[in-house]
């Protein structure tokens, strides 16, 4: 932007070409047509102009105004603004704009008030043409006036209409009034926000109007603290007084700054505020916000240590089946939560044009390749070495070690990146103090329903019923007529597609690369032992709650204290408790 | 040692016969590697370099820790997944001892702190430094540390009988725990480049052939010592009670036994041999940091055990010499071959040699494998 105190700039093409940069060979095809064409076709283009603004003539008063607009000083030009905005046309808004952002110009050749489309008057083809897209505020629609494609014209032909900042900030209030009657209350909101952050009397009237009438509570609010903000620099004790009321329970941080500022003694010995009721009221409000802050301090703390716990309890929900129902020691649990992550990334490779429906693909498809993956080591090793769990973990680690070095050769030893769909991106702004990212959201959302899922297959179904059936006594489940290798090998390989479902998750939220599975593998164990084996709801609140406690201690003891705390206490736990928060009940002596 | 212990040690060996062969062959290992790393001249075919003496000597560090490891495993039926940490913290007293011992020949010469601790901007050394520069000290503390965190876990967890796959899960997160710690900077202990750059034990420079030579005599003694030991107390009455608490912990303990005394007792004594064989480790490697700690790491010590055979003790020196070499030579020649002949040694031994190669094998064609040949 120009000082405010330049003189209405032509614009030059010279001026307009980016330093250093040579125009393309297009683009000097481009301008030798242009200068052509502008001097054999200016009678044309002037006869066509000429039709236009004999249409825009008619389009009273608004063609008046913009008339105007050239020749006025900067006085005059403000009287005409306002005069604009009372028109209340819609069109009127893109020239506010325009005439913001310094795209509003006046053209030699007619005398015709025109926007320049993009930013400046430097936009694509034009710059390097020396030719400037331009609309006619008059007959473009209005909230397309900047994406118009525009008629190009010449840009030297082409004077700026200049503003200043007295200009600028009546412009902005004018801007925001046009907004604040915007049917969206997005954007009446963000005027709001706009409005406020330089509010002077003209702004106050007009948000006190608009107070009045505004519908929405949100809008409302925002309105009704931005004017009692202002009005606690009121001179009237009384008024002070009903600001500071009226702010009570704002968790906007400014008000906290600007109500903890009148309590506090200033420089000078006195406290910010004179008025003694005035203060109190100002110490109370004080109080009431810290209290609400910490409360919604609090719930974030709470779901940041759900989605946590949450991470932990998918790593852990597989082991909870493998090792809690079938007593297996599945090693390579991690690394089948690695091969779910790493099928995310392949599905992504075959459709990198969804990648938004690619996650919802990848969950079946992890569960697959998983879940084979389960029943092969079933099959394989884990079958002959029932009754012997620590051989099973040893075998099993030889597999976990084949897995990783496989993932290794077959991809990469480094990370391979997943991208993360739009849907999972961003953050839920609940108020101005508490905020979730989505992808925590999701996690805590997804754990959940995988819980209840397993939760609903292992007592809803036919196939639960013989799994507990076999956990619980497996030769009076086989001379029931229980086929006790295939429940073994079905259980096996449901545990394993949870650990690959919960692998498609984990994509999201950490690197995927050939370690990613022993990185969860002390803590699956240690929550699914934590919450007692056997018990899904065990390992469900266990993991929650670990996550809950390690969130609460990572502010005073760092992530990595907080979480060697939390191994410590978990293996001081287990020496108490060595059946864990859960116990399974009724089991015999083990010899 | 009096003459009723040598009885004993007599009448132990007289019944065992792998264990007869293995102390000879480390007699001989003794005399002739370090001969014929002095001796030939340098050009020689007979001459052993000086990598290979100490190459050896990690390796009976190791198969210290692979008999610590089958003492309890083998003949208690407890499962540690944690003894890599009383090993680690064995090799870190040492550590901090030699640390010590650079003085101002560190990069900041600093008389008194570590380089990292300078660069850390420390001003003085911590409490738990203090000591250190003594060496009987560190040796204690070699003993010391590693013992004391097995007596206080050891004691929480069997007096809570917690037993099988539960003590082998707990022992992993303490060593887990314990590796997270270490990687911290604020630690005092070097963070994750841990302790390197070691100039001299005693005066004597570790680089010297000399003390290389005396390092791998020591780790050998204490290797035979410790077998010895162990083998002791597996004869004596004592070692029949542990057995018949790891084949019936409760009829042991119906019949009158302190099933947590004994399971305590042998768990400490397992963890002090792990400490002295990390302490004989760092000197000759020259490196101890906290990857040491990591929970892969203990499970191949009890494959090294699995692999020799559980039970034997001389098993666990077999199991950790060829594991060992075969790294050694894969992760040279094949390195991406590595994970998967490991990954297979591990299911190969479990589901087909659940007695090990020693089990499977027996007898004198054992001979063809000992270490001297390695």
């Amino acid at each position: 932007m120009p000082p405010p105190s330049a003189a209405p700039l032509v614009i030059r093409p010279r001026s307009l070409t980016r330093r250093g940069a040579w125009p393309r060979p297009r683009g000097c095809v481009l301008v030798g047509l242009l200068v052509g064409l502008l001097g054999g076709l200016a009678g044309v283009s002037s006869t066509r102009a000429a039709d236009v603004g004999a249409a825009a003539a008619a389009d009273e008063p608004l063609a008046e105004i913009l008339g105007a607009l050239p020749e006025a000083s900067y006085a005059d030009k403000k009287s005409l603004i306002e005069r604009l905005v009372a028109l209340h046309d819609a069109r009127v808004r893109a020239v506010l704009q325009a005439m913001l952002d310094g795209r509003l110009y006046v053209r030699t050749d007619d005398h015709r008030v025109l926007i320049a489309r993009g930013q400046g008057a430097a936009g694509g083809e034009g710059e390097q043409s020396g030719r400037v897209a331009v609309v006619d505020p008059l007959t473009e629609p209005a909230t397309g006036a900047t994406a118009g494609v525009g008629v190009p014209a010449a840009a030297d032909g082409l004077t700026k209409i200049g503003v200043n900042n007295q200009l600028r900030k009546a412009l902005r209030v004018a801007l925001a009034q046009f907004d604040l009657a915007d049917p969206d209350r997005g954007v009446r909101l963000s005027a709001v926000k706009e409005m406020l952050r330089a509010l002077d009397a003209e702004g106050q009237t007009v948000l006190r109007d608009r107070g009045r009438v505004e519908s929405d509570a949100t809008v409302k609010r925002e309105i009704e603290v931005g004017l009692a903000l202002a009005d606690l620099e009121a001179g009237e004790p009384a008024t002070r007084l009903g600001a500071v009321r009226a702010l009570r329970g704002s968790l906007n941080p400014d008000v906290y700054n600007r109500l903890a500022a009148m309590v506090q003694i200033g420089a000078d010995g006195n406290p910010g505020e004179a008025d003694p009721a005035v203060r109190a009221a100002a110490q109370d409000d004080l109080h009431s916000i810290e209290r609400l802050r910490s409360v919604y301090g609090g719930i974030q703390t709470l779901l940041y240590g759900l989605s946590q716990g949450s991470v932990l309890v998918l790593a852990a929900i597989g082991l909870a089946i493998t090792f809690g129902v079938m007593g297996v020691i599945n090693m390579a649990h991690g690394e089948l939560m690695m091969l779910g992550a790493y099928t995310t990334y392949v599905v992504q490779l075959l459709m990198p044009h969804h990648i938004g429906a690619s996650v919802i693909v990848a969950i079946p498809a992890a569960f697959l390749v998983s879940g084979l993956a389960g029943v092969a080591i079933e099959r394989g090793i884990v079958r002959h070495l029932y009754g012997r769990p620590l051989e099973t973990l040893l075998a099993t680690f030889g597999v976990s070690l084949i897995l990783q070095q496989a993932v290794r050769d077959v991809f990469s030893a480094n990370n391979r990146p997943v991208e993360t769909p739009e849907w999972l991106a961003g953050s839920w702004q609940i108020n101005e103090v508490l905020a979730i990212t989505y992808n925590r959201l999701y996690i805590i959302l997804f754990t959940f329903a995988l819980f209840l899922g397993l939760l609903a297959v292992l007592k809803r179904t036919r196939l639960g019923l013989e799994v507990r059936a076999v956990s619980m006594n497996r030769s009076m489940a086989k001379a029931m007529g229980v086929r006790t290798e295939w429940v073994d090998a079905l259980t096996f390989g449901l545990g394993s597609g949870i650990a690959g479902v919960a692998g498609v998750a984990l994509s999201q939220l950490t690197n995927v690369g050939p370690n990613l599975g022993q990185s969860y593998i002390v803590d699956s164990f240690m929550v699914v032992v934590f919450g007692g084996v056997g018990n899904l709801w065990g390992t469900e609140v266990g993991g929650n709650a670990l996550g809950i406690v390690n969130k609460l201690l990572e502010p005073y003891a760092g992530a990595v204290l907080a979480k060697i705390f939390v191994l410590v206490f978990l293996i001081l736990f287990i020496q108490r408790r060595p059946r864990g928060l859960f116990p399974q009940k009724g089991r015999a002596a083990e010899n | 040692m009096g003459t009723l212990g040598m009885g004993a040690l007599a009448q132990s060996l007289r019944t065992d016969r792998g264990g007869r062969l293995f102390l000879g062959v480390l007699g001989v290992a003794m005399l002739l590697v370090p001969a014929l790393n002095l001796l030939p001249p340098a050009t020689s075919a007979l001459h052993l370099s000086s990598y290979t003496v100490t190459l050896i000597g990690k390796y009976m560090s190791y198969a210290m820790l692979a008999i610590a490891v089958d003492l309890i495993w083998g003949y208690c039926g407890i499962l540690s997944l944690g003894h890599g940490a009383f090993f680690a913290l064995g090799g870190y007293a040492i550590g901090m001892y030699l640390m010590r011992q650079i003085g101002t020949r560190g990069v900041y010469g600093d008389p008194v702190l570590p380089d990292f601790m300078v660069f850390l901007n420390w001003k003085e050394l911590p409490w738990f430094w203090q000591g250190f520069q003594s060496f009987p000290f560190a040796l204690a503390m070699v003993v010391m540390v590693p013992g004391l965190l097995a007596l206080v876990f050891g004691y929480l967890a069997f007096r809570a009988r917690v037993s099988g796959v539960y003590l082998s899960i707990i022992t992993q997160a303490l060593t887990y725990a314990l590796m997270l710690a270490f990687f911290r900077n604020d630690m005092g202990f070097g963070g994750n480049n841990g302790f390197t750059d070691f100039k001299d034990l005693l005066g004597f420079s570790l680089q010297a052939p000399g003390m290389r030579t005396a390092l791998y005599l020591i780790t050998a003694f204490a290797l035979g010592a410790t077998y010895v030991g162990c083998r002791l107390i597996i004869a004596s009455r004592a070692g029949r009670v542990i057995e018949a608490i790891r084949d019936a912990e409760n009829r042991a303990r119906f019949i009158g036994y302190k099933v947590e005394s004994f399971k305590l007792w042998l768990f400490v004594l397992s963890a002090v041999i792990a400490g002295l064989a990390g302490a004989l480790y760092v000197p000759q490697i020259g490196i101890i940091n906290p990857s040491e700690f990591s929970p892969a790491n203990s499970i191949e010590i009890v494959i090294w055990v699995a692999i020799g055979g559980r039970g034997t003790l001389y098993g666990a020196v077999v199991g950790a010499f060829l594991v060992n070499y075969a790294k050694t030579y894969f992760t040279a020649a094949l390195p991406s071959m590595w994970l998967y002949a490991l990954g297979a040694l591990f299911v190969v031994v479990t589901l087909f040699l659940p007695q090990g190669i020693v089990g499977a094998i027996g007898g004198w064609s054992l001979a063809r494998r000992r270490p001297a040949q390695a």
